[in-house]
C-alpha cells in the first residue's frame, strides 16, 4: 500500500508544554483516517505540523513523500485543507471563489475551467454560480469548501471538524463527498466531534494528552474496549485525560 | 409560564433572510427546554429577541412576565444570557469578571455564591488569571457563572457545547440539571441531536421555522414507520445498493449501521430485502428493528417539510 503520511516520533513543545508527544503512524492512499481526541489533546498542533505550517521540535515525517522540515512548499501544493472556520470568501461569488482557489493552486486556464464546471455540476450549483457565498446555506458552503479544497486533485486533504453545526441530512451528503474523494484515491484526514462519523472512517486514531493512545479500525477499537459504540470508546479514553482545553 | 412566544417573525436585510417564521412556544417554570437545529436555523436570533437585544418584526413574547418590547429593564434583570461567542472581558481576571457582573446587577458574589458554587469551585484555583488566558472549558464555566450571579429566573444558553468534546459536554449537561433543580427555567440551543434527550421538551428548528415541539420520548414515538438498522461488509456499497431499492421509504447512514424504513409494512419486507442483498453478494448481513432517535426524527421532518432544499 502506498504510504501518504509517515510520522515517526513527531513532537512539538511550546516551552515546557509538550503539545504533541512522539506520535508515530502511517496513513495510506485512499484511506479515510479519523483523528479524534478531546479539546486540548494536541490535534491542531499535529495537523499544523503535517500541513507544513509549523516546524516540529523533534521527530520525522513525510507527507506525500515530501519532508516536513525541508519541503514544506511542496507539501502545501500536494494537500488540500478545510475547516469549519476557514473555508471560502463570503463576499466573492461561487464562481469567483473557484477561480481564486484554482489560481492559488496553480491550475492552468483550461484545467481551472474544467475543475470549476465539475464542482458546480457535482454539487448542483448551476443556478448559484453568480451568487455571493454569504447567501448560501451553511451546508452548501461546507460542501463547496470541500470541493474547492480538492479541486487541484491533491494526494491528501485535511478536514478539521468539517461538519460542525451542519444539519443531519447535509452532514450525510458531506460524507458522500468524502467517500467519493477517497474512492478516487484522495486520502482523507478528518477530525470530528460527532461519534457516528467516526464509524465512517477506515481507521481511527485517538489523541490523549498529546499522545496517540490508540489506532485501529472502529470495529477493533470497540472490541478492544468491550463496548458497542465509538461514543463509549471515546468516553473511556478521554476520561483518563489529565489535560483539557 | 416563564417564557411565552407567540407568532414571532424576524427578517434581515443584507443578505436578505427570513430568520424566523411565525414561531410560537411556551416554557414552564423550572423546565429545561432545548432548541435543536443546525447553524443558521434561527436559534441565536430567537435568543436575542427574548433577551431584548433585537426587536421582532411581528409577534409577541414575554419572559418572566415581562414584555420583550416594553419591559426591557425589568426583563434584563430577570434573565441570564450566555451568548454563543465568548463575550466576557478578556483583560479582567476570573474574579474581576464575576464581581463586575454581580455589581452590574446590584448584587454581590457572596449573596448568590450557593447558586454558582459547584461550578465556580472548578475554576476558583485560577481566579487571578485573565479570562483571555483561559482554556475553552474554563471560559465556558466562567461565562455560566457570570450569567447566573444575579440569580436569574430564566437562563438562555446559546450553543454552550459547540466545539466542546464529548466528555466535557456530558459534564456541562450535569451542571444544567443541577440548576434546574434550583427552579431556574433554562432555554438551551444545540446542534447536537444526542443532547436533545437530556431536555424536558425540545423544539426542532430548521430554516427559521419549528418542525416539532414535544418531549424527546413523544417525538420518537411519533416516527411514522417502523425503523430498522442494517449492516454488512462493505457499508458504502450497501448504502449505494439500498438507495436503488424502490420499496424503501428512507435510507441513510447512521454510524455503524444504515437506518431504513419501508414504504409498505409487511412482516416479510425485511426478509425479502435481506434475500435480495444476499443474492447481490453482500455478506455478514445483520438487521434488527430499532426505535427512532431524535436525529432520525429530524431527518424525517426535514424531508417532509422539504426544509433541505439541497
Amino acid at each position: 500500500m502506498e504510504v501518504v503520511i509517515k510520522a515517526e516520533k513527531l513532537s512539538k513543545a511550546f516551552g515546557d508544554f509538550i503539545a504533541t508527544n512522539a506520535i508515530s503512524f502511517e496513513v495510506y492512499k485512499g484511506e479515510i483516517f479519523g483523528f479524534l481526541g478531546a479539546n486540548g489533546a494536541g490535534k491542531t498542533t499535529a495537523i499544523r505540523m503535517l500541513c507544513g505550517l509549523s516546524k516540529p521540535s523533534s521527530g520525522e515525517a513525510t507527507i506525500a513523500g515530501f519532508d516536513i522540515y525541508r519541503e514544506t512548499e511542496s507539501i502545501k501544493k500536494n494537500i488540500g485543507y478545510m475547516s469549519q472556520k476557514f473555508s471560502l470568501y463570503e463576499d466573492l461569488t461561487v464562481a469567483e471563489n473557484l477561480r481564486f482557489y484554482g489560481g492559488i493552486y496553480g491550475l492552468g486556464r483550461k484545467e481551472l475551467k474544467e475543475a470549476s464546471e465539475a464542482v458546480i455540476k457535482n454539487l448542483g450549483l448551476e443556478q448559484e454560480r453568480k451568487k455571493l457565498v454569504s447567501s448560501l446555506p451553511l451546508g452548501w458552503k461546507q460542501k463547496l469548501a470541500f470541493s474547492v479544497a480538492i479541486m487541484h486533485e491533491p494526494k491528501l486533504v485535511f478536514l478539521d471538524e468539517p461538519t460542525g453545526g451542519v444539519d443531519p441530512v447535509t452532514r450525510r451528503q458531506f460524507w458522500d463527498l468524502i467517500h467519493q474523494a477517497a474512492a478516487r484515491g484522495i486520502t482523507v484526514f478528518v477530525t470530528t466531534h460527532y461519534m457516528d462519523e467516526a464509524e465512517y472512517c477506515d481507521r481511527i486514531s485517538m489523541m490523549v494528552d498529546g499522545e496517540m493512545k490508540a489506532l485501529d479500525t472502529p470495529r477493533n477499537l470497540k472490541k478492544q474496549f468491550g463496548v458497542d459504540s465509538m461514543d463509549a470508546v471515546f468516553y473511556e479514553m478521554a476520561r483518563g485525560a489529565k489535560r483539557s482545553d | 409560564m416563564e417564557v411565552r412566544v407567540e407568532h414571532i417573525s424576524k427578517r434581515y436585510q443584507k443578505p436578505e433572510l427570513q430568520a424566523l417564521k411565525d414561531i410560537s412556544f411556551e416554557v414552564e417554570k423550572g423546565e429545561l427546554f432545548g432548541l435543536i437545529g443546525p447553524d443558521g436555523a434561527g436559534k441565536s436570533t430567537l435568543f436575542r429577541i427574548l433577551t431584548t437585544l433585537l426587536l421582532p418584526d411581528e409577534g409577541h413574547a414575554e419572559v418572566a412576565g415581562f414584555d420583550v418590547r416594553k419591559d426591557l429593564r425589568a426583563l434584563r434583570s430577570a434573565v441570564g444570557y450566555m451568548p454563543g461567542r465568548f463575550s466576557l472581558y478578556q483583560d479582567l481576571s476570573i474574579e474581576e469578571n464575576l464581581r463586575f457582573f454581580a455589581t452590574l446587577f446590584g448584587t454581590t458574589i457572596e449573596a448568590n455564591y450557593d447558586l454558582i458554587k459547584d461550578i465556580y469551585v472548578q475554576i476558583e484555583p485560577f481566579k487571578d488569571r485573565r479570562a483571555g488566558q483561559l482554556s475553552g472549558g474554563m471560559k465556558q464555566k466562567l461565562a455560566l457563572c457570570c450569567a447566573l450571579i444575579h440569580r436569574p429566573k430564566v437562563l438562555f444558553l446559546d450553543e454552550p457545547t459547540t466545539g466542546v468534546d464529548a466528555v466535557s459536554r456530558k459534564e456541562f449537561w450535569q451542571m444544567l440539571k443541577g440548576l434546574q433543580a434550583e427552579g431556574i427555567s433554562i432555554l438551551v440551543s444545540t446542534p447536537y441531536m444526542d443532547e436533545a434527550s437530556l431536555c424536558d421538551r425540545i423544539a426542532l428548528i430548521q430554516e427559521g421555522h419549528i418542525l416539532s415541539i414535544d418531549q424527546p420520548k413523544g417525538l420518537q414515538e411519533k416516527y411514522p414507520r417502523p425503523l430498522f438498522a442494517l449492516r454488512a461488509q462493505g457499508m458504502n456499497q450497501l448504502l449505494d445498493s439500498l438507495r436503488d431499492k424502490p420499496e424503501l421509504a428512507s435510507v441513510y447512514a447512521f454510524g455503524e449501521y444504515h437506518h431504513l424504513s419501508f414504504k409498505e409494512q409487511s412482516p416479510q419486507g425485511m426478509e425479502a430485502l435481506l434475500a435480495d442483498l444476499r443474492s447481490q453478494g453482500f455478506q455478514d448481513l445483520e438487521a434488527h428493528s430499532i426505535e427512532a432517535g431524535v436525529e432520525d426524527c429530524f431527518i424525517e421532518l426535514m424531508q417532509k417539510s422539504d426544509g433541505s432544499s439541497n
